[in-house]
């Protein structure tokens, strides 16, 4: 299918990629302050929800814990910015500590902090992953490995308040390479960076999903077992993608910092990583552009609740958790690429049916052109 | 097939066109300030662990609304509270501020409970420059240009405590508390006092928010042998703890605890007979004897029920609703700057006493007292500082700081 | 630190285990059959607690404040009806449709945990709600100097020990409980046999349920329970799933035990927050080695 195409429309096979860059680039002239804020935080989301997609979408592993490397992530750029600020974090003087810890000490570098943002959770993907995966813990055990996880990482971070914050985490943050956070202008510069990120980080994927390696991962999802008879082996792949996911997750925190002003182990935790599941349920697995309108619409929907509706933004998610993995299992994107077809054949052959019934001359099923 | 390629290419464009234009007309649309009523924020968890506590104290805030609108409101205007959840998310929180400031255009918030949400919306305050009025007990440290702390800092709630244990005759010490920055800090503190007071410390021992099995603590506890437990605790926690201590079978005979954060309204939920002559340590108690306080209570009760109780956070920001009206009226304009500025060395004779805002340090000076819990779940005040004590959020023993004025803190000169 | 704190640590560890054993009884008996973890199970427990607050605050009406031990013991059978009938009609709902499904399981049965909690929200309250325990349930036994066995505690490990049996019982010695053994070992052959599969699931699913709401029961003793109580439990009740082995009884016995001792005892020698901790990379690692759980089925398939 996907050899198919002509060549002509290898130009037009991006024309929407082009569009929606566009729209984005343009959005600051649209959205007041408060909203293109917000909407900057989305577009990080976008970026883990992407990385879900690959793994989920595209390998089948469920990972119900990846807030812990958007969390590490958002960390690492949160102790950069907090050491820009200050000399000694203030939670570290109110914990009693003197002196920076050693092994924060290289945050105060960007060109050390910043390549942590994505190596640090790639390393832990990897140290996590690999044991894993060799030892064939999949599906159910696995998502429920990763929450364990999830929870180990929050306590062990609330824990130690001297050195991550406490449950406080990272806040108080001044001003990023120069520029200070409390300027509108800084925060649309932000924006535009994570655009950017979002921009790459899709054509990323949508070339990894489309090489040997795109192939590879579907057969994992489908048929792992025939994939090691052919003789692959399946846990170097999934441990591959795994840490690619574990990486985009900690560029999107490093952006989320900035903007939001905040990390806090509460971003690490169970819950939110398991919205950013449902942000890929929703869009539609295995389709990239469905992890970003999933992760975009989802938030916006939350915010949106949580504004006017304070009560019911629950009620929705469950109800949006429910129906999108019965009704919709395919997602927003899903349904538009097959599931519109499959509906619209099922109403014209029910209509059709209505139709026969009623106007047939003798009782007898018209016949079908 | 590119003709219909290309003429749904331009359809969506057309109509993604008219949806950003539409939308963002909408999403921009200014929403009229209302000349006439004045919009307030109020920010605290309706949800999560801390909704046990922060609930009461929203109800308290909504109360003075009600009685000073019913009054005519302030500057002849109406005051309109704008409620939202911080639902015990320290992110959530800093969310929420930043829409109360930005989007509602709110002229001063009352909110917040944990210092870890305090500190997670005091960059929001400072940046914007606005106005937060902040009522609960906490660990000092702090004296933001931007927030009134309209509850009692170390030196009027922590120290006098352990003062007060330590001529009593409990010179051995646990410290319990719930993981984050107060019970950390106050601990500090307190071992700080120890030191310099001849009392000491056998243990100390921290569990996450939200945590309810205690019973390897109490065991802990129990090795420890301590003469009291010095309990910062929070939330949730509160309940599990001293069920599981008083099915342990140990009263406050056995062991004494004295808390800096359970107050009238968390013995409701623990139970009074599971805090049976258990001591905390506030400035405020619903069992007080001014005119004010009578007042006070029977108007919350007349609110919300005849079984709801007042308590210290819960009266700090009624009377704080009540100084920030006082300071609009005086600054003539309810611009946080103005009213920034107005509210300092004010003074209101609040259900606690007369209270007055140190233009020093945006602190409050307050009367400390120690309570012990009777069974009906009220406290009876066994010790009294009474005159008001001065605010100090920088006490000389743990910190070698100074507050000139709010915002400015410089080291302590030698 | 003496044999006395030793011993009240492995004691306290036993009634963790006995809470953690009966929802993580319910939990296994469901994945070893159905393939379906349910997320809701945690909510399950809320519910039996609730329904001993709900049931005391009515006869403290009806009858006055003396009534709670009557009220309590008739909660626990209450706890369970109500739990089991909700575990069924979610199960003729939902559930059904989540079959082999597992991962489709999780996020559904996830978003009815979040519509649970919420609607116990709006209905009791954010806040937590205390129940007082009965007063023959005050104090506890001497069992050593220094070492007092509280009544609530032996009450819960009398009321899992009970359970445990009426469940091997059940499964054991009862025809019913040989069709669910059948099934959880082999669906199909099971059908082939001429056993009503679909009859078993909803029966299962429910008798799980209910065993959660029981759980709750004990939970309620301990703390004070809240539409976040379900939350408290549910991790480490599916760490005693994976970590026992599911579709045996012995696996989950074993799994409790093992995360309910070991939990006090590291946060003796350790803080409250490590000693979990420590605990789950122990599992985790444990995991590596033995991907299976301490007992499991032994079946022939690859997966």
């Amino acid at each position: 299918m996907m050899d198919a195409k002509p060549a002509k429309s290898a130009i037009f096979r991006f024309k929407w990629f082009a569009l929606v860059m566009l729209l984005l680039t343009l959005a600051p002239f649209f959205l007041s302050d408060f909203r293109l804020n917000l909407f900057g935080k989305f577009l990080t989301f976008a970026i883990v929800a992407l990385g879900i997609d690959l793994i989920w979408g595209y390998a089948g592993i469920l990972s119900l814990g990846h807030g812990v490397y958007f969390g590490l992530g958002a960390y690492c750029m949160g102790a950069y910015l907090k050491l820009q600020a200050e000399d000694l974090p203030d939670f570290m003087g109110w914990s009693g500590l003197t002196e920076l810890p050693r092994f924060w000490k290289p945050f105060y570098h960007a060109w050390f902090a910043l390549p942590m943002t994505l190596l640090i959770p790639m390393l832990f993907a990897l140290l996590i992953g690999f044991p894993t995966f060799r030892a064939r813990i999949k599906g159910v055990y696995f998502s429920i490995l990763t929450q364990a996880l999830a929870l180990i990482f929050v306590t062990l971070f609330i824990g130690q308040q001297p050195y991550t914050g406490g449950t406080n985490g990272i806040t108080n943050l001044q001003n990023i390479f120069g520029f200070s956070l409390a300027e509108p202008a800084t925060m649309r510069g932000l924006y535009a960076v994570t655009v950017l990120m979002l921009g790459i980080a899709y054509l990323l994927c949508h070339w990894l999903t489309h090489t040997q390696l795109g192939k590879v991962l579907v057969a994992i999802r489908d048929g792992e077992n025939r994939l090691r008879f052919l003789g692959y082996n399946p846990a170097l792949f999934k441990v591959l993608v795994f840490a690619i996911s574990a990486g985009l997750a900690g560029l999107a925190g490093a952006l989320f910092v900035p903007q939001v002003g905040i990390i806090s182990p509460s971003m690490m935790g169970i819950l939110p990583s398991v919205e950013m599941a449902i942000w890929v349920a929703v869009g539609g697995r295995g389709t990239l552009k469905g992890a970003v309108i999933g992760a975009v619409l989802v938030s916006a929907a939350k915010s949106y609740f949580s504004e006017n509706f304070p009560e019911l933004w629950l009620y929705f998610l469950g109800v949006l958790f429910i129906s999108f993995v019965l009704l919709f299992p395919q997602g927003i994107m899903g349904f538009w690429q097959k599931g519109r077809f499959e509906w619209a054949t099922f109403i014209l052959r029910w209509r059709e049916k209505r139709f026969a019934r009623s106007s047939s001359p003798n009782g007898l099923p018209r016949k079908c052109h | 097939m590119l003709k219909v390629k290309s003429r749904t290419f331009i359809l969506s464009i057309f109509i993604i066109a008219v949806v950003v234009g539409v939308g963002s007309a909408w999403i921009n649309d200014a929403r009229s300030a209302e000349k006439e009523p004045i919009k307030v924020g109020i920010l605290h968890s309706l949800s999560g662990t801390m909704s046990i506590s922060e609930v009461a104290v929203k109800d308290g805030e909504l109360l003075a609304i009600e009685e000073i609108n019913a009054r005519g409101g302030v500057l002849g205007r109406k005051i309109v509270p704008i409620i939202e959840d911080g639902a015990s998310d320290w992110p959530t929180f800093a969310e929420k501020a930043k829409k109360l400031i930005m989007k509602d255009k709110v002229a001063v918030v009352f909110g917040c409970w944990t210092s870890a949400s305090r500190k997670a919306v005091l960059p929001v305050f400072e940046k914007y420059d606005h106005l937060l009025f902040y009522p609960v007990q906490y660990e000092g440290l702090e004296a933001s240009k931007n927030i009134i702390y309209t509850g009692a800092t170390a030196n009027q709630q922590i120290m006098p405590g352990v003062t007060w244990l330590l001529k009593n005759g409990h010179k051995k010490f646990y410290l319990l508390g719930s993981d984050y920055v107060f019970p950390r800090t106050c601990n500090l503190i307190v071992k700080a006092q120890l030191k310099a007071e001849g009392g000491t410390l056998v243990g100390e021992e921290y569990t996450p928010l939200g945590h309810t099995e205690y019973s390897t603590v109490i065991s802990k506890i129990k090795a420890a042998k301590p003469d009291v437990v010095f309990n910062s605790l929070n939330g949730d926690s509160n309940v599990a703890f001293f069920k599981q201590l008083r099915s342990a079978g140990i009263t406050a005979k056995d062991i004494p605890t004295m808390s800096v954060s359970i107050a009238e309204d968390e013995i409701r939920g623990i139970g009074a007979e599971n805090m049976l002559d258990h001591l905390a340590v506030w400035n405020y108690f619903m069992s007080m004897d001014t005119p004010e306080n009578k007042k006070f209570v029977a108007a919350y009760k007349a609110r919300y029920g005849k079984d709801r109780v007042t308590d210290d956070p819960i009266e700090a920001n009624y009377f704080g609703v009540y100084l920030w009206a006082k300071a609009v009226e005086k600054a003539g304009t309810p611009a946080p700057l103005k009213v920034r500025a107005a509210v300092r060395g004010l003074k209101f004779k609040a259900p606690e006493g007369e209270v007055t805002v140190d233009p020093t340090n945006n602190h409050v000076w307050k009367i400390v007292q120690v309570g012990k819990v009777k069974p009906d779940g009220q406290f009876d005040i066994i010790w009294s500082s009474g005159k008001p004590v001065a605010p100090d959020p920088f006490p000389s023993l743990v910190s070698n700081k100074i507050v000139l004025e709010p915002g400015k803190i410089v080291d302590r000169k030698k | 630190m003496g044999i006395e704190t030793l011993l009240s640590q492995i004691f306290n560890g036993l009634s963790l285990s006995s809470v953690l054993l009966l929802v993580g009884l319910g939990l296994s008996i469901t994945f070893g059959i159905m393939g379906v973890i349910n997320f809701a199970h945690g909510e399950f427990l809320m519910v039996g607690a609730y329904v001993v607050y709900v049931l005391q605050t009515l006869f403290n009406k009806l009858y006055g404040h003396g009534a709670s031990g009557v009220s309590f013991l008739i909660s626990i059978p209450l706890s369970f009806f109500v739990a089991a009938l909700l575990g069924f009609s979610l199960e003729k709902v939902l559930i059904r449709f989540l079959y082999g499904r597992p991962y489709e399981g999780i996020l559904a049965t996830w978003g009815c945990s979040l519509i649970l909690q919420q609607a116990a929200r709006n209905i009791f309250g954010a806040n937590n709600v205390d129940v007082t325990s009965p007063k023959w349930l005050a104090g506890g036994v001497e069992a050593m100097p220094g070492l007092q066995l509280p009544y609530n505690r032996l009450f819960i490990l009398a009321l899992t020990t009970l359970c445990v049996v009426g469940i091997y019982l059940y499964l054991y010695r009862t025809a019913q409980g040989r069709r669910m053994r059948a099934v959880m070992q082999n669906r199909d052959m099971s059908a082939c046999l001429g056993i009503r599969t679909r009859k078993v699931d909803t029966f299962t699913f429910a008798l799980g349920s209910g065993l959660a709401g029981i759980a709750g029961c004990a939970v309620s003793l301990l703390g004070s329970i809240g539409p976040s109580t379900g939350q408290n439990y549910i991790i480490d009740a599916f760490m005693v799933v994976v970590l026992g082995g599911t579709g045996r009884l012995a696996g989950t016995i074993a799994g409790a035990l093992v995360m309910g001792v070991l939990n006090p005892v590291f946060e003796l020698i350790s803080t409250s927050s490590m000693g979990k901790v420590i605990l789950f990379i122990l599992v985790i690692l444990f995991l590596q080695g033995k991907p299976q759980g301490l007992f499991s089925l032994k079946t022939r398939a690859l997966d």
